[in-house]
C-alpha cells in the first residue's frame, strides 16, 4: 500500500468486476493519480473504498466521478468517506467558473455601444452639474452669510501655499531647459542674446500658466475629486443635505474659488520663476549677467505676453475644479470607481486645458497680441 | 508534486496526508502583543481542542482580531509561543511555515475576495497556488463542488464578488477559505452585517461542515445567538488575556463584570431565551412544554 495512491482492477468471486481504489485519496496527492485514471477504459460494477486509508472531500468527490462514470455504486465505504460522499454529491453540474463572454463581435459593438450612450450621459451630467454650480453662485449672492470663508481658505492654502515649493522647482528647471536649449540653437546663428526673448515671451505667453495647470490638475484636481467621491461613498454628502447644507455650495464653490485665484497667483509665479532659472543659466553658460538678462526682458518681453498668461490662467484653474469636481460628484457604488473618476478628472481636465490653449493661442494672435 | 514544498523539505518531505492526530491543534502560551504604548495581549494562553467550535468574545478592542491574526502568521507577535499542528509558528522561518498553510482555512470579516475573480476562480486560487500540477479540468470541478457545498447556487460560480450579496460573499469567502480541505478554519465574525435569517443559515452551515469535514473551528463572533447555537466552548478575552474558556452556561455562573454583562445583559438573555423555546418547540408533544411555550408568547404578546 505504502503512501502514494493506487488502484486494481479486480474480478470478484462472483464475476463483478471492483475497481479498488487504495492508499490516501486526498487533494494533496490526487495529481499523481488522477491523469491515469480518467484515461482508464475499463468497464467496472463498483468502486471499492475499503482499501483507501485517508480521504478528503476531494477523493470522495473523485471516487463519486468514477462511479458516475459507468452509473454504477461506490462500496464498502467508511463512514468518514460516506459523509463525505453525501456532502459533495449535490453537485455534478457544468456550470462554467470563468465569467461569460459574449462573443467578440456583439462585445465590440457593446462596449461601442455604452461608450456612444456614457459620453451622452455625460454631456447631459456635465450641463447639469455646471446649472448647479450657477445656481450655488446665485444662491450665494442672495445670500452672501452663508459663503464659507473658512473652507475658501483652506483650499487657497492646499491648492496655492502648499504648491509652491514643488510648482517653482518645477518652472526653475523648466526655465533653465529653454535657455539652454534654446541658445544651443540660436547660437548656430550668432543670436544667442534672442535667448532672453524666448525664455521671456514663451514662459509669460505659454508655459508658465499650462505647466502650473497641469502640476495643478495633478496635485488638486485629484484630490478633490477623490476627496468628493469617498465623502459620497460614506454618505457624508447625503447627510449634508439632510442637515439642509447645499454640498455645492459647501465643497464645490470654496475649490472652484480657491482653484481660480490661485491659478492666477501660480501661473504668474511660475512664470517668474522660469525667468529666473533661464537668466541664471544665461549667466552661467552665455556670458549674460543675471541682471542684465532681467533688464533685457523688460525691454523685450511686451506687457500684453504677460496678459495672455494671466487671462488663461483662471479659465484653466476653473476647468481643473470643475472637473475634478464634477467626478467626484459622479461615483457612487464601490471604492474602485474613486480610483476610476480620480484619473479621469486628471485626464479631463489636462486633455481640455490644452485644447483649450491651443485655441487662446490662435485667439490671441488674431486679435494682435501675437 | 508541488515544487514549493519540495524545495523546502527536499526528500524529507513530511506525510502530508496524515491528519492531525494531537488533543490541541492550536496552542498558544504566554502571548504578548502590543501597538506603540498600548499592550493588546499580555500573557495570553489559550488551547483549541480538536474537533470543537471555540467562539471567541471580547469587548471591541480586545484583540480577537489581533489574536487571530498572531496565530495565522499574520502579526508578529511581542512574546509568546504558538503552535499550530505541532509545529511553532513563532520560531518557523516563513518558508518552514508552508507545511501548515495548506491546512488551514481563513474566513476575513468582509470575505476579502478577489475582485478581478469570479467565485468560482476564487476558490481555484489556492488549489493552484499549492497543487499547480492538477489538471484544469479537475481544478474546475473541485472549485464548482466547494461553492454549491458552501450553500451557493451553483450559478454563482461564475459571478463576480461584486455581484454577490454581503452573505452570499460571505459564504464565498468560506468556500474559498475549505478549498484545500482545511483541518483548522479561522472565522472572522462570519455573522456580522448579515440579516438574523441568514446569520442563522451560516451557523448551521458552519456546524453542519464541521461535522461533516471533521474540521475544528476558531470563531470570532458578537453574535449571542452564535455562541449559544454552535459552540462547543468560548473564550473571553479580557483584561489583555483569556478570563476563561468554558460552555456558556459555566461561564454565566463566573462573577466577572464584563462576562455577567455579556450574556446576562438583555440581549444575552434574549439570545438565552430564543435558545429555550427553540428547544421547547421541539417537544410540543410533552404537555409541560406546550403550556410553557403557549405562556411564553402569550408574555410576548401582553408585552407588545
Amino acid at each position: 500500500m505504502g503512501t502514494a495512491a493506487q488502484y486494481t482492477l479486480e474480478e470478484n468471486d462472483d464475476g463483478r468486476t471492483v475497481l479498488r481504489l487504495a492508499g490516501p485519496y486526498l487533494l494533496s496527492n490526487l495529481s499523481q493519480i488522477d491523469s491515469e485514471l480518467r484515461k482508464l477504459d475499463a468497464e467496472y460494477d463498483a468502486v471499492d473504498l475499503a482499501d483507501v486509508t485517508e480521504i478528503d472531500t476531494v477523493g470522495a468527490w473523485f471516487a463519486c466521478q468514477l462511479a458516475r462514470k459507468n452509473s454504477v455504486e461506490v462500496i464498502n465505504a467508511s463512514e468518514r468517506a460516506e459523509r463525505l460522499i453525501d456532502a459533495v454529491g449535490d453537485s455534478d453540474g457544468d456550470t462554467p467558473i470563468d465569467a461569460p463572454r459574449l462573443p467578440l463581435f456583439q462585445r465590440v459593438s457593446e462596449s461601442m455601444g455604452t461608450k456612444i450612450f456614457d459620453a451622452g450621459y455625460g454631456v447631459r451630467n456635465v450641463v447639469g452639474f455646471m446649472g448647479q454650480v450657477l445656481l450655488g453662485f446665485a444662491a450665494l449672492a442672495r445670500h452672501p452669510r452663508r459663503f464659507r470663508y473658512r473652507a475658501l481658505v483652506s483650499q487657497v492654502e492646499k491648492v496655492g501655499v502648499n504648491s509652491l515649493p514643488i510648482i517653482g522647482l518645477m518652472s526653475f528647471l523648466i526655465g533653465i531647459v529653454i535657455a539652454q536649449q534654446g541658445a544651443v540653437q540660436l547660437q548656430a546663428f550668432g543670436a544667442e542674446s534672442l535667448t532672453v526673448n524666448l525664455v521671456g515671451r514663451i514662459t509669460l505667453r505659454e508655459l508658465g500658466v499650462l505647466m502650473t495647470a497641469i502640476m495643478v490638475a495633478g496635485r488638486s484636481g485629484s484630490a478633490f475629486a477623490a476627496q468628493i467621491g469617498t465623502m459620497k461613498l460614506t454618505e457624508e454628502i447625503d447627510a449634508m443635505r439632510t442637515i439642509g447644507i447645499a454640498p455645492v455650495e459647501a465643497l464645490v464653490i470654496p475649490r472652484i474659488l480657491a482653484c481660480v485665484f490661485m491659478m492666477v497667483l501660480l501661473g504668474f509665479y511660475a512664470s517668474i520663476m522660469s525667468i529666473i532659472g533661464g537668466a541664471v543659466i544665461a549667466d552661467l553658460m552665455l556670458d549674460i549677467p543675471f541682471w542684465t538678462f532681467l533688464y533685457r526682458i523688460q525691454e523685450v518681453v511686451p506687457t500684453y505676453d504677460l496678459w495672455v498668461g494671466l487671462i488663461k490662467a483662471p479659465v484653466f484653474g476653473l476647468i481643473i475644479a470643475l472637473s475634478g469636481c464634477y467626478q467626484g460628484m459622479q461615483v457612487h457604488g464601490n471604492s474602485e470607481e474613486v480610483g476610476q473618476r480620480t484619473t479621469k478628472a486628471v485626464v479631463q481636465a489636462i486633455f481640455t486645458v490644452i485644447v483649450l490653449d491651443a485655441f487662446f493661442a490662435v485667439f490671441f494672435t488674431k486679435v494682435g497680441w501675437g | 508534486m508541488n515544487r514549493l514544498v519540495e524545495e523546502i523539505f527536499g526528500d524529507e518531505k513530511p506525510e502530508r496526508h496524515e491528519r492531525f492526530r494531537g488533543k490541541y491543534p492550536v496552542r498558544v502560551r504566554g502571548l504578548a502583543n502590543s501597538f506603540g504604548d498600548q499592550t493588546i495581549h499580555k500573557d495570553l494562553d489559550l488551547d483549541v481542542k480538536r474537533g470543537e467550535i471555540l467562539g471567541v468574545v471580547g469587548g471591541a478592542g480586545t484583540g480577537k482580531s489581533v489574536l487571530m491574526r498572531s496565530i495565522i502568521g499574520l502579526q508578529q507577535p511581542d512574546a509568546g509561543q504558538i503552535e499550530v499542528f505541532g509545529q511553532s509558528m513563532t520560531d518557523a522561518e516563513p518558508d518552514e511555515a508552508l507545511g501548515v498553510r495548506n491546512r488551514w482555512g481563513v474566513l476575513f470579516q468582509g470575505g476579502a475576495l478577489f475582485s478581478t475573480l469570479t467565485v468560482g476562480e476564487n476558490v481555484e486560487v489556492p488549489i493552484k497556488q499549492f497543487y499547480p500540477d492538477l489538471d484544469p479540468e479537475v481544478t474546475h470541478q473541485i472549485a464548482r463542488y466547494k461553492v454549491v457545498m458552501s450553500g451557493l447556487p451553483e450559478e454563482a460560480a461564475n459571478k463576480y464578488p461584486s455581484e454577490l450579496s454581503g452573505g452570499m460573499r460571505k459564504r464565498a469567502g468560506l468556500a474559498r477559505a475549505l478549498a484545500l480541505d482545511p483541518e483548522l478554519l479561522f472565522l472572522d465574525e462570519p455573522t456580522a452585517g448579515l440579516d438574523p435569517i441568514g446569520a442563522s443559515a451560516f451557523d448551521q452551515l458552519t456546524r453542519s461542515l464541521k461535522e461533516t469535514l471533521g474540521l475544528t473551528v476558531f470563531l470570532i463572533t458578537h453574535d449571542l445567538d452564535t455562541l449559544h447555537e454552535i459552540c462547543d466552548r468560548v473564550a473571553v478575552l479580557a483584561d489583555n488575556r483569556v478570563i476563561a474558556v468554558d460552555t456558556v452556561p459555566n461561564l454565566m455562573k463566573l462573577d466577572h463584570p464584563w462576562i455577567q454583562e455579556y450574556f446576562n445583559g438583555p440581549r444575552g438573555r434574549a439570545a438565552l431565551t430564543a435558545q429555550a423555546l427553540d428547544e421547547l418547540r421541539k417537544h410540543m408533544d410533552l404537555p409541560i412544554a406546550a403550556a410553557t411555550v403557549k405562556a411564553l408568547d402569550k408574555s410576548d404578546e401582553d408585552e407588545a
